[in-house]
């Protein structure tokens, strides 16, 4: 069974290419294609749930000379967020696409994503998670300019600028790293940074990795593609980005390289948390004066990207666990939230709050998933953005950073005040005379936010209790990365 | 006159030949010299794009059509993919599972000559496709000529 | 060590093109030039004066291949890199292009529908 493993990469690859040979002859096949191959990969990642870590070395080349793929509880808890959003976000797409033209493309360069952003959270090798990185970015860049309007291309203009520097300075790290140990696999870096390598060279790698995994997480110096970026694409693309993307490459590479690989170090601890505060106060600041719905969200997207960040930063055992947790709802969230704004352009024509009002009497079920959805990112109880988020304040009381705690708390509170606009404007008030005759989405849209609504509640009312032992394996691991060393290599 | 000049035409007629069989031959020894899929990929994606040049679209589509340029990318990566895959029943994903002989022969290295012809004709086709994207079928040349023309 | 400061330089080019420049063509020979000058480090890396080709033949000592050598793993990342970069490039120049059909100029300050 642990032969399976690079079926995660190569299923969604292979299908990328097949489908583009297919539709050439036989057309409208590739929703269901790629349906099969998402639903696919969610019931591998169910039946490897559990599974003990272990490694697999790609064309039979052993470690440190080969490039390998690792399978343990950091890369179990992400493998899972991604099958499942992106089963739901896939339901979402087959009807929303419709409008669109050149399908086919969209569903290989959305396969490609998910083929690299998989491969990102597997590898166990520097260079290969550059090279997937940049097979989901590159697709990612052009999922954004998918409409072709002129937004959309400025917006895909600045992220491929800011993404493809962000790439550079990441290779230059690696390079450097190279230099200074003389290979390649994570694990064998990592012993051989405890045998000794030279401060410089190393600081000088973590300043870079640094800037480059935090443009690719958009906290805030690095920020400014994001807003752009998310709210352009089209809307499952939108929930794949600010749900998947910025995690799998941004936040999951942060907590892989510098927790498990380097060994946390106190002054990098320091960094993320300013950075993390920095991103979650002016996120929120700058959110709470949109009036364009999916901008609203992508500001939000920032400010609880600084929510996880503070969580891992602080990297005491409850820190970490409410980061991890807050990554997890806020990929649930987040996305459902994205599909809700996309259904309300699918039905409305457009996504101006204040165009918008009373859509919960005409659209019952998008209404209340959205309902549901924007609860749980203010945080309130029993939803499940409420236990992350005081997970996380828990543990910056323990931790005596009482600053640090009250702005989270006043952070969050803004967040409600934000979400409570959103719902007064869109969900409740009055219903404009334009939009008087409009229809609830078709079933499948429906299903895909219902699924991820249901999630929300799920995670909030049973997972305290059943859920956290995924978790709490994928903490373990981030606390004692001397683990790493025991499994993933020979 | 559709293409450039008569002297560019009867050069390029010239070279055509010579510059697909060094595409192949760079190809196909990739594991023995330097070069390998990606550059023989390069030079066939240029000797079409120099037959573009020179004789116009109507020729080197005639020759290579977009259509045929997307399927060949396409099944280019499928074949490579493949390789991995066969690799994958005979134990590991990416295996090198046909035998080897004695190094600098032709058939010396595995799925290696199989991969270089794989990626030779990705890259070829997909290079001439961009082109093909970028220039042809963009109304951006066409644009750009008629500005200046007001001009 | 001068050629690592050359080649530092020619990446610090590149970051200013990429970050001086309006105009967007040279704002992708900017990101071209950051991208080369990074291969040119990794292949700096493995470079070695006098080296032979890294194939371990039968009749060849173990000591003197290693010493004499050059490392064979720059120049296979390199080569990866290049075609990350050929197709970033590619895709640059697309939408560059189609940004061009929708404003009618490459000047990026000119370019500014999104803010805020």
């Amino acid at each position: 069974m642990e032969s399976w493993l690079p079926i995660f990469v190569v299923a969604p690859l292979g299908m990328a290419f097949f489908n583009l040979i297919i539709t050439k002859f036989v057309r409208h096949v590739s929703p269901y294609l790629t349906l099969s191959v998402v639903i696919f990969l969610l019931g591998l990642s169910l039946f490897f749930l559990g599974h003990e870590p272990f490694f697999y070395a790609v064309g039979g080349w052993q470690p440190p000379l080969g490039i390998t793929l690792v399978w343990d509880s950091l890369s179990q808890l992400l493998i899972l967020i991604v099958s499942i959003i992106t089963l739901a976000v896939t339901l979402f797409a087959i009807p929303y696409m419709q409008q669109y033209t050149a399908q086919n493309k969209f569903y290989s360069l959305y396969l490609l994503m998910i083929a690299g952003m998989n491969g990102v959270i597997l590898t166990g090798d520097f260079f290969n998670l550059f090279v997937f990185m940049e097979i989901a970015s590159i697709a990612s860049y052009a999922l954004v300019a998918f409409g072709v309007e002129a937004e959309e291309l400025e917006a895909s203009f600045k992220y491929l600028i800011l993404g493809g520097v962000s790439s550079t300075i990441i290779l230059l790290g690696i390079a450097l790293l190279y230099a200074a140990t003389g290979t390649l696999n994570m694990a064998d870096i990592s012993a051989t940074i405890q045998q000794g390598v030279s401060k410089n060279v190393l600081f000088f790698t973590f300043a870079l990795f640094l800037m480059g995994f935090g443009l690719k997480s958009a906290l805030v110096p690095f920020h400014a593609w994001l807003p752009d970026a998310h709210p352009s694409a089209p809307a499952p693309i939108s929930a794949m980005l600010s749900g998947l993307i910025i995690k799998a490459l941004g936040i999951y590479s942060v907590a892989r390289i510098f927790f498990i690989i380097f060994g946390i170090v106190p002054i990098i601890k320091t960094i993320l948390m300013v950075l993390g505060a920095l991103s979650m106060v002016i996120g929120v600041f700058l959110a709470v004066g949109q009036w364009d719905f999916k901008r609203l969200l992508a500001y939000h997207s920032i400010s609880q990207m600084g929510y996880v960040m503070v969580g891992i930063g602080l990297a005491t055992p409850l820190g970490i666990l409410g980061g991890l947790f807050h990554l997890l709802n806020h990929a649930v969230f987040k996305s459902l939230l994205f599909l809700c704004s996309g259904a309300f352009e699918y039905t409305t024509g457009t996504r101006q709050l204040k165009q918008l009002g009373g859509l919960i009497r005409k659209m019952p079920w998008t209404g209340s998933s959205c309902s549901i959805a924007a609860l749980s990112i203010s945080g309130v109880p029993p939803f499940n953005g409420f236990w992350s988020k005081f997970i996380i304040i828990v543990a910056l009381f323990q931790s005596q950073n009482y600053l640090l705690a009250i702005i989270t708390v006043f952070v969050s509170f803004m967040t409600l005040i934000s979400f409570v606009k959103v719902q007064k404007y869109s969900l409740f008030g009055v219903l404009p005379k334009k939009l008087q005759d409009i229809k609830e989405v078709p079933v499948l849209m429906v299903s895909g936010m219902v699924i991820l609504a249901l999630l929300c509640i799920g995670l909030g009312v049973l997972f305290p209790v059943y859920g956290v032992s995924i978790l709490e394996s994928a903490r373990n691991l981030m606390l004692e990365p001397a683990r790493y060393l025991q499994y993933a290599m020979p | 006159m559709e293409g450039m000049t008569f002297i560019v035409k009867t050069i390029t007629k010239l070279l055509i030949g010579a510059i697909f069989l060094f595409a192949i031959y760079i190809t196909f020894y990739g594991h023995l010299t330097p070069g390998g899929g990606f550059a023989g990929g390069i030079m066939l994606a240029c000797g079409f794009i120099l037959l573009t040049l020179a004789f116009g679209k109507k020729m080197s589509l005639g020759k290579l059509s977009d259509f045929w340029a997307s399927l060949i990318d396409n099944l280019g990566a499928i074949t490579f993919w493949s390789i991995g895959m066969l690799g994958y029943l005979s134990g590991y994903f990416f295996m090198n599972f046909i035998e080897k002989s004695n190094p600098f022969g032709l058939f010396s290295s595995g799925t290696i000559l199989i991969s270089n012809i794989a990626i030779c004709l990705k890259v070829g086709s997909s290079i001439f496709a961009v082109f093909l994207a970028l220039t042809i079928f963009g109304r951006f040349i066409s644009d750009l000529i008629a500005s200046e023309d007001e001009d | 060590m001068l050629i690592y400061f050359l080649n530092s330089i020619l990446f610090v080019l590149g970051l200013y093109c990429l970050i001086a420049k309006k105009h967007l063509v040279k704002k992708i020979i900017g990101m071209t030039i950051m991208d080369y000058a990074i291969n040119l480090f990794i292949i700096l890396l493995g470079y070695k004066k006098d080296g032979i080709p890294p194939i371990l033949l039968p009749d060849m000592d173990i000591n003197t291949f290693l010493q004499q050598s050059v490392d064979p793993i720059p120049q296979a990342l390199v080569l990866t890199s290049i075609v990350i970069g050929l197709s970033t490039l590619a895709l640059m120049v697309a939408i560059s292009l189609r940004l061009y059909e929708k404003y009618k100029t490459f000047d990026m300050s000119e370019i500014r529908r999104l803010h805020g």
